[in-house]
Parts: C-alpha cells; structure tokens; sequence
C-alpha cells in the first residue's frame, strides 16, 4: 500500500514540517508519494524518503481543492493513508480531506503508529495523551511540527506533473502578509522567550541577541503581547500559538497554565527568574533564580564563545 | 446575517487531568465544565458583533447529552438568540460533524463558525469537516473578518504571517485570536439566558471514524536542576552536553 504526503512550500522552500511528514510517512513503510504544492526544489523529498513527487500549481490556497487532489493522486496510486504536517495549511487541509475521503483524521501525531496501529497524540493542551484508533480503511494522519525525527532515507524520488483537480469551492487569496523574520516561531528548535519580568520593550535587545547568537525564534508570554512590546506572531501560549521545539528558555515569565499550555511539550524548557517561587520552576528542565539583567548578558557572552549560531 | 456557532463543552483550563477505568475514560469528578474558550471568545463573540452591525439572528449549537444544557445557556447568557442541542454523547470529530451537517443543510445559514480546536482533543477538525459535508469554503484560523454584504475579507493564520482571503457566504471558518474580544454576561444576560429556546433535536445515525483507546499522563518532570546565577554561563554547557539540545 501507498502513502500519499501533503507537501508545502514558502518562498520556494519546502516548509520543515512537510519534510518531517514525508519521513514520517517513510517509516511507516510501503511507497511513499509526495505531492507538492508550489515550486521548489524538491531533492529533499527523495532525501528524506519520498519514491515520487507529484508537483501541482494551484491559483489559491483551497483547501477543498487540494484535497481533492491529493484524494485523486491517492485514487491512481491505491493509497489508504494520508499525511501532512499538523501546521497551519494542514489544519485547513485535513480535516476537509478527511470528510471527503471518509478517512478518520487523527490530527497532532506525536510518534509513529504503535504495533496495534495506533497513533498516539497530545491532549488537554498538552497535559495528556490519547492513543488513537482509526475505524475507517483509508485513514488521514497529520504529525505535530518537530516531534519526530527526520530520518534520511537516500533516495531520488521520480518527478511528474499533475493536474490540480476541480473544486465548486470558490475563496480567493487576495494577499500574504509574511513577516520579515527568516525562522518562523512554529519551525524553530530553539526558541528564547520573554515575559513581564523585562519591564518594557526597550530590554529586548539582549533577548535578540542572545536567540540571533544560539540561531534560536524569540517568542514572548501574552500580557507581553497585549501590551503591544511584542508583535503578536511572537506570543506563545493557549490562546497564541503552541509550539514544540528542542529547547525553550523562558526569562522572566512566571508560567500560568495558559502558557504552558502552548510550551509543555517543548524537550527542554529552562527557566530564569529571579521569583524562586514562580510556578514556572516546577515544569523547567533547568533553572536559573537571578535577575534577568544580569543572567542573560552571561549567556550571551558565553554563547558567542561556543560559536553556537547556525 | 444568519448565522450559526458550534460550542464544545470542556473542562476548565484550570482542571486537573485524570483517568479512570483503566485510563480509558476521562475522569470528570470535580471537574468544571466551560463553553470552549475558542468558540466563546472568538466564534461567539465575533457573530454577535457582525448581527449587532448587520442584523440577523445566532444560533449556537451543541452535538451532546442534557448534561450540557446550562453550558449552553452561558452561551445564551453572552447574547446569542436561541440554541440548538443535538442529542448524542460526541466521541469522533466525524461523526459529530456529520450531526451538525445534517441539521445545518438546509437551514440556510450564511456563515458557520467554530473555535480554532477545543481545548479537550486540540483536534482542529470539526469546522474543515463541516465545511466539506456541505461543500461550502474553509477558513481555519481567522484572525480577522470584515463583512460587506455577501462578501468576506478574512485574515487567516499562516506559516510566518497572514493571508487575506476573499470569500462569498454562504462558508465555514474557524476562529483563533485576534477576531474578538471575550465578553463577559451581565445580569440582564444570565436572566434573559434561562428562557431563550433550546431546541432539542434527535440525532441521525452516524459511525465514528475515530475512538480512543487508551489515555496517558505525561511522565513525570524531573526536578528543576538549578545554575547558580553567578555561574549562569554554565547552562550552556549543560544544555550542550547533558541536554544535548545545542
């Protein structure tokens, strides 16, 4: 059996996830048929374990459309199993293919399907887990950014071209609005985050700096946001944007439920603030009681010594 | 404007998280139940304030038991006109889905909106379904929507920034920060709550493309491993090599 994966791009970039999506797809074995969307170079599908790429132009990001083409691209290649990148384009997408296909959706995949086929994923923001199965044959998996490992896979995937398929579903997208930041918040391993405890948005140079040196996203808490010190792309959290990456480092934020709710998953969370008491202390991997002002100019300094960036 | 708001009944942001059964089933004793905070603030919230500068009517619709009948009237409370409650316990995104598209079909709503995901399963699924049961646009994650008359302009959450979307009603969205602000119910809205309509409505027969077979607590956090603040350098090197993330 086939697997059908999602592919996105930007800028003419494959988008991270979807290289993730395509490994993901890849270690669940049988072929692996990766549909692009977008123009770019797509060697990295092979890489990472595509047999074949199928490339489309669309006019507009529909998600009717699109996952009307990739339910065609699966009908012409007897594949049962979707997957793509649980991101902003693939919260539009699969659900729209799952109705579509009658293909249950398990959407935020944290790991591979289990031995029983089971998919596991996170819940209650992230407090829980819930091992998913799916009742239908053909089934729809979308896999949270960064939470498996991308596995090279060597491989030069064989190239076409194919017709995006008809939609009656009509939107049009008149405008993208990108924000000039080179590593998107929800693509980042690093990410080093700021809350109230800075005093104003004119102690910000030093969190820049310091995520600009580690080649880490800056994010910050939400009254940092509702103040207007950060923009709000910036404001992890509940009601921001959840992220999962490699290593977050929190400087003075005390750490409300609503903000863990959008970092609990990260691998390693760090911790400075010079409150002993802040709640955040009891979920951090590592912590620093001090003063924010004189901690992080000492990890700047040092992380320009261990020549981190990149 | 007609139009229609999905509400999720979930436990409090605050609840703890527990399983009974042999963790198979979420355990709700002294949990507090909330309208979905997505669907309230955003979904709720945005479609009073579009029938406040265009006129029109809310529905807001709920696919569960009579448990949820007061979680509903809250909604009520905030302003919505009537209710609507599809009895059935929800356990599948699909099926509960196919429930709402059922009803909805021929009711000629100009615009469905639910809340970015539910803060329980962080599905994100039920509006892109809906959408597609009743062939109609898809927007997730609006920020942002301006009506004039049939038309839309909606900002949706992308990758790195935003997208500006034009649509034509009727369609589906769902609803993340930015569309609105919370509101909070007065008295005369808790009052007028207790006897606005609530529709009970029998549920069609739908399969579940999903279940749960098992939940699972998170491991247990280690304890915090604290750096002096004199040495603060010294993370760095941990972090590196202990934690290897750099």
């Amino acid at each position: 059996m086939s697997t059908i994966v999602y592919v996105n791009t930007q800028k003419g970039n494959i988008i991270k996830a979807s290289l993730e999506a395509v490994s993901y797809a890849a270690q669940m074995g049988g072929e692996v048929i990766a549909v692009q969307f977008g123009d770019a170079d797509s060697a990295d599908l092979g890489k990472y374990g595509a047999d074949q790429v199928a490339k489309v132009a669309v006019e507009d990001f529909n998600p009717d459309q699109i996952a009307r083409t990739l339910i065609a691209v699966g009908e012409s290649n007897s594949a049962d199993t979707f997957v793509m990148a649980h991101d902003f384009s693939g919260k539009a997408i699969a659900p729209v293919l799952s109705a579509l296909a009658e293909a249950g959706l398990v959407s935020g995949a944290v790991a591979l399907p289990a031995e029983d086929g089971s998919i596991k994923k996170a819940v209650f923001s992230g407090k829980a887990f819930a091992h998913m199965k799916v009742n239908t044959d053909k089934k729809v998996i979308s896999v949270t950014p960064n939470s498996i490992e991308k596995k090279e896979a060597g491989k030069t995937a064989k190239e076409s071209t194919v017709e995006a398929a008809n939609s009656n579903v009509k939107l049009t997208v008149k405008e993208q609005k990108l924000e000039s930041t080179d590593l998107p918040l929800t693509e980042a391993e690093l990410v080093v985050s700021a809350g109230r405890g800075l005093k104003g948005p004119e102690n910000w140079n030093m969190i820049e700096e310091l995520a600009k040196e580690m080649g880490a996203a800056t994010a910050c808490s939400r009254p940092v946001s509702d103040m207007d010190w950060r923009p709000h792309h910036e404001h992890v959290g509940q009601t921001g944007v959840a992220i999962r990456p490699n290593l977050y480092i929190a400087v003075g934020i005390s750490g409300a439920i609503q903000h863990l709710a959008g970092v609990n998953q990260s691998k390693v969370i760090v911790v400075i603030n010079n409150d002993p008491e802040a709640p955040f202390f009891k979920s951090a991997d590592y912590g620093i009681v001090g003063d924010a002002f004189e901690v992080v100019p000492k990890l700047l300094e040092k992380a320009k010594s261990m020549n981190l960036e990149g | 404007m007609n139009l229609l708001v999905c509400i999720s009944k979930v436990p409090d942001t605050t609840s703890k998280i527990a399983f009974t059964d042999g963790d198979t089933k979420f355990d709700t004793n002294g949990v507090q139940f909330i309208v979905n905070p997505y669907d309230e603030w955003y979904a709720l919230v945005r479609a009073l304030e579009i029938k406040e500068a265009v006129g029109g009517k809310v529905t807001v619709l709920n696919v569960g038991t009579a448990d949820n009948d007061p979680t509903i009237r809250k909604a009520l409370a905030i302003g919505a006109d009537d209710a609507v409650r599809i009895d059935m316990d929800p356990k599948d995104s699909m099926s509960t889905a196919k429930q709402i598209a059922a009803y909805a079909k021929d009711k000629g709503h100009d615009m469905i909106l639910c809340g970015k995901e539910t803060i329980d399963y962080n599905g994100s699924q039920l509006g892109g379904m809906l959408a597609a049961l009743l062939d109609q646009p898809y927007i997730s994650y609006a920020s942002k929507m301006e009506i004039d008359g049939n038309t839309a302009t909606v900002e949706r959450d992308i990758q790195g920034g935003k997208e500006v979307i034009e649509v034509q009603t009727p369609f589906v969205l769902s609803a993340a920060k930015g569309m609105a602000e919370a509101r909070i119910p007065n008295m005369r809205g808790i009052m007028a709550a207790r006897t606005k309509p609530l529709e009970v409505v029998e549920a069609v027969e739908s399969t579940d493309a999903t279940s749960i077979l098992k939940f699972e607590l998170p491991a247990e956090k280690g304890d915090c491993k604290y750096v002096d603040a004199e040495n603060a350098e010294e993370l760095l090197e941990l972090l590196r090599n202990e934690a290897k993330v750099l």
